[in-house]
């Protein structure tokens, strides 16, 4: 089962991976010729979130109705749905980073597929970027206990 | 460097990119978020490593199967290649940014942007306005106002 498991996730990710690099949205210049409104504009992120929103919304329809995935008991979906303070700074603070660089997260990694000089800049320091926020969310967590 | 509309090329893609969404949905129960999957591949518990190092690996093995045929094709603008004059100072910061604030937020283009608004999560929906909006912002200043490429 779990090797199964396994295998839907490599199937899965090799579908992405394909998906981001088909569509040119591992070239941050595609990326910031979308986000580059006032430039010459490039709608093809546009097209690309279309293609997958629509995709996905007809899958999930029929997938969150069955409520149980084929393997396993039962979605793992996230259990927030508070639009709170940590949701807005958070989409910020990624809005900055991915406004300037042109990278988010799924064509960060796939850098290591064609690494290139921007890859050894950039990728080290989102992963320390996630591992800053593990420290402080620990941090808090153990203040909030010890009060 | 200009880039122009590739539409079929993008729709494609997002296809691939939703069908990828909806099978680890229905066949794992998990949800396709990229920031939530690889951050906790490297910071997270190691009960669940196991799936999530092999969701990275095959986005890096997809990826490097495009770019393959992308070079056996002559296809090479379809490379990411570095960007001349573009300043490893800003890279970092914008790094350390996207690491930090995916994180905070829960969640990325994929997770959010993607898997929230096909899950009509309004929380997702708030993100995604959020980011993009700032993203536009944060372009126009980096091209039009400090002039990098």
């Amino acid at each position: 089962m779990s090797a199964l498991k396994q295998l839907t996730a490599f199937g899965c990710g090799l579908l992405f991976g394909v998906g981001l690099a088909l569509s040119g949205m591992t070239r941050p210049e595609k990326v910031l010729g979308f986000l580059d409104v006032t430039g010459q504009w490039d709608r093809s992120l546009l097209f690309v979130l279309g293609g997958a929103v629509t995709t996905a919304t007809v899958a999930f329809h029929f997938i969150l109705n069955r409520n149980a995935p084929l393997l396993g008991e039962c979605l793992d979906l996230p259990k927030e749905t508070s639009v709170d303070r940590k949701l807005v700074a958070g989409a910020v603070i990624f809005g900055l980073g991915w406004g300037a660089a042109g990278y988010c997260p799924g064509p960060a990694i796939a850098l290591l597929a064609q690494p290139n000089i921007e890859a050894v800049y950039f990728l080290p320091s989102m992963i320390a970027g996630w591992g800053l926020y593990s420290l402080s969310s620990s941090k808090l967590m153990k203040s909030a206990h010890s009060q | 460097m200009t880039t122009s509309l590739t539409p079929w090329n993008a729709l494609a893609g997002g296809v691939l990119i939703g069908l990828s969404a909806s099978l680890l949905l229905g066949i794992n129960g998990k949800i396709a978020g990229i920031s939530g999957i690889a951050r906790r591949l490297i910071w997270g518990p190691r009960s669940e490593s196991a799936w999530r190092a092999a969701f990275v690996l095959g986005l890096i093995a997809g990826a490097a199967c495009c770019y393959a045929v992308a070079r056996a094709t002559g296809h090479t603008a379809w490379l990411p290649h570095a960007r001349p004059g573009f300043p490893p100072v800003l890279l970092v910061a914008a790094g350390l940014a996207t690491g930090f604030g995916t994180a905070l937020a829960n969640g990325c283009t994929s997770g959010h942007g993607v898997c929230g608004v096909a899950r009509l999560s309004v929380r997702s929906a708030v993100a995604d306005v959020t980011f993009l909006a700032t993203g536009m912002v944060t372009t126009y200043v980096v091209r039009h106002v400090i002039g990098l490429p």
